[in-house]
């Protein structure tokens, strides 16, 4: 126990003292989310979107005109409620249910909502019947904040602890500890313990900061974003040390982070919905951490889900740490 | 400690069989090695004669191919890195931490340590106590890495060249340092360049080439072993010309012609004959650098 505090201690020291690190950890991502609030006040969205529940080719050809209209993007979905909440916040412009019973839904108060509503009326597709629902719009800070923040975590935590352990065996600071009583487990828990600790301080002081200026959308439970955000870290950072587990060279650690942390700053959802996107995409985005905390917190966030609603990311965020903790720890070198 | 106790005690450091190669190399070609308690033990070899894999295999930091490295009669363990101040050739530290920082670090790796205020004074860490470790000299580091190899206040101590690029002043200190170490009865284990160095710490010697030892014994009995005479020694231009078919082995080194005699009488009596100036010559016994190069044909720096 002594030994854990004394290396996590000495960790912790090294990267506070080490100001432009610990100035990018938190003017990066300060910097992006206040970016994105000025960049993105106005309206954003170029394309319509439209949610579309049952399979428009069944209908008759005079009513699935407005399905083949030109710039927007109709989205199949299956789950009525989360679809009439996307209307609710402004994701999808409106929503149509194409199966009996004809319905469509609208933000009464979205100007897109009213242009489409237009259109879809102008094509004479009666038949259809409205359902206006009220609801604050998502503005794309609020949707992209829990990506940059999170995007951010990954960067500290892969590149914190993957890179520097691998500088630490480059550089023979790991083979100077090897000759002491250190454990392998005991030096590899304090660096994953002083990047949590740290990484969850300036990740909520980052949050908080934001927060304060640009006041986000926060429907879902703190405690239950905290505690998404904590397994994220501990997975992010069990990535990192299997990284680092036996390599001693630094470009190469650094060549690996980064073909970890592109596709995952693509493809987690970071910055553009994979709605719609390609399938193929979407299942490989699955295998990537990043995908679970982006899309848990975003949940929570603008969809207010509960503990229950983001326990598949939980579970497999969890399942994830052990494996890459597990791996990483039996093939661990000191040299 | 009582002669018998001391005769039937195992050594305290043992190497058998070891055996390591790498690819293309063999680093330590079947060494056997033991040590007795409160030896100084010096290791000499030139560049790449396998000392740095030697120590290294007996600090249980680097694995054989085949040979046991023992501490204490038991294979090199937990025991053993509780008990042993290791100074590394190169070591990096823990970067914007201070030395008081770096010690404390590792105080704390080890269940008993010796005090901070003891290290301080023992290695003059005073004046930089409170320095960025990366802010130190040559001089200052090695005197930083010394104190981490003390910390635990070590009953065997490994040092891997721990003077190369220190200054002649800085080495003498640490000289001094070694000395004091010794006495406290600390087994010690170190390797080397300069054959002064061995000559003035260590009680026993070993000369490593290609992975193997060529000559083990004390420094002393190693020179009587190997030379008998001693040399004479004269600056080319006063003898050029005038030794031709002279009675003795001739060596020329560094801008003199060394003359090797077991009789110095008669060899000054030939040289007069042959019109050799004296004036300008020196006698000197051999030492540990003329019996390396015996023993390998190798300059030790080259």
């Amino acid at each position: 126990m002594k030994r854990f505090l004394a290396v996590m201690h000495a960790r912790n020291m090294e990267f506070i003292r080490d100001r432009s690190s610990l100035g990018w950890n938190i003017l990066f991502p300060l910097l992006l989310v206040l970016a994105f609030a000025v960049v993105f006040s106005g309206d954003d969205k170029p394309l319509y979107k439209v949610g579309v529940l049952g399979d428009p080719a069944r209908l008759s050809a005079r009513e699935s005109g407005f399905f083949s209209t030109r710039y927007i993007q109709f989205i199949p979905v299956t789950d009525l409620d989360k679809a009439i909440d996307k209307v609710e916040h402004f994701q999808f412009d409106m929503l149509v249910d194409v199966r009996e019973g004809r319905r469509y839904w609208v933000n009464g108060t979205s100007p897109n909502g009213y242009l489409l509503e237009r259109i879809l009326g102008g094509e004479k597709a009666k038949g259809f019947q409205r359902v206006e629902v009220q609801g604050r719009k998502i503005r794309y800070v609020d949707w992209v904040v829990p990506g940059v923040l999170a995007m951010n975590m990954m960067f500290s935590c892969l590149f914190g602890v993957g890179y520097v352990i691998v500088r630490y065996r480059k550089n023979g600071f790991l083979k100077r500890l090897k000759a002491t009583p250190l454990t392998p487990f005991e030096f590899l828990l304090a660096q994953m313990t002083s990047r949590l600790i740290l990484i969850l301080a300036i990740t909520v002081a980052v949050y908080a900061g934001c927060n304060y200026f640009i006041q986000f959308e926060m429907r879902g439970s703190y405690a239950s974003l905290f505690l998404l955000t904590l397994l994220g870290a501990v997975c992010l950072i069990s990535c990192g040390l299997l990284v680092s587990a036996r390599l001693s060279s630094e470009e190469l650690a650094g060549g690996i982070l980064n073909l970890i942390t592109w596709p995952m700053m693509l493809l987690s959802g970071v910055w553009f919905s994979l709605e719609g996107t390609n399938p193929v995409v979407q299942r490989i985005a699955q295998f990537l951490p990043l995908t679970h905390i982006v899309d848990g917190a975003r949940a929570i966030m603008t969809e207010g889900a509960v503990l229950a609603d983001i326990a598949p990311h939980l579970i497999v965020l969890s399942l994830m740490s052990m494996v890459f903790l597990a791996v990483g720890s039996m093939i661990f070198r000191w040299e | 400690m009582h002669p018998m106790v001391r005769f039937v005690m195992a050594p305290i450091l043992e190497a058998r069989g070891i055996v390591k190669t790498y690819p293309g190399l063999t680093a330590v070609d079947h060494v056997d090695l033991a040590i007795e308690r409160g030896v100084c033990f010096g290791l000499l070899g030139p560049n790449g004669a396998g000392k740095t894999t030697l120590i290294e295999i007996m600090e249980g930091i680097k694995r054989p191919d085949s040979g046991s490295a023992l501490y204490e009669g038991a294979i090199v363990g937990t025991k053993f890195r509780r008990e042993a101040g290791i100074q590394f050739q190169a070591t990096s530290l823990q970067e914007f931490l201070t030395v008081r920082e770096t010690v404390a670090l590792f105080r704390d790796l080890y269940p008993k340590a010796m005090e901070m205020s003891d290290l301080v004074r023992l290695l003059s860490l005073e004046e930089f106590l409170d320095r960025d470790t990366r802010k130190l000299s040559g001089g200052q580091r090695q005197r930083l890495l010394m104190a981490l190899a003390l910390v635990n206040d070590p009953v065997v101590l490994f040092l891997d060249e721990p003077t190369t690029g220190l200054d002649p002043q800085a080495r003498r200190n640490f000289w001094d340092l070694i000395g004091m170490i010794k006495a406290e009865g600390r087994t010690i284990v170190l390797t080397t360049h300069y054959m002064e160095e061995a000559y003035e710490l260590c009680d026993e010697i070993a000369i490593m080439d290609r992975g193997r030892f060529i000559a083990r014994g004390t420094p002393e009995r190693l020179l009587r072993e190997h030379f008998g005479n001693v040399i004479l020694q004269f600056p080319t231009g006063d003898v050029d010309g005038r030794l031709d078919g002279f009675p003795a082995p001739l060596v020329r080194r560094n801008g003199e012609i060394e003359i090797q005699t077991n009789d110095v009488d008669r060899t000054v009596k030939l040289l007069l004959e042959r019109g050799v100036s004296l004036s300008r010559m020196k006698m000197r016994s051999w030492n540990l650098e003329d019996l390396f190069i015996a023993l390998t044909g190798k300059d030790l720096r080259g």
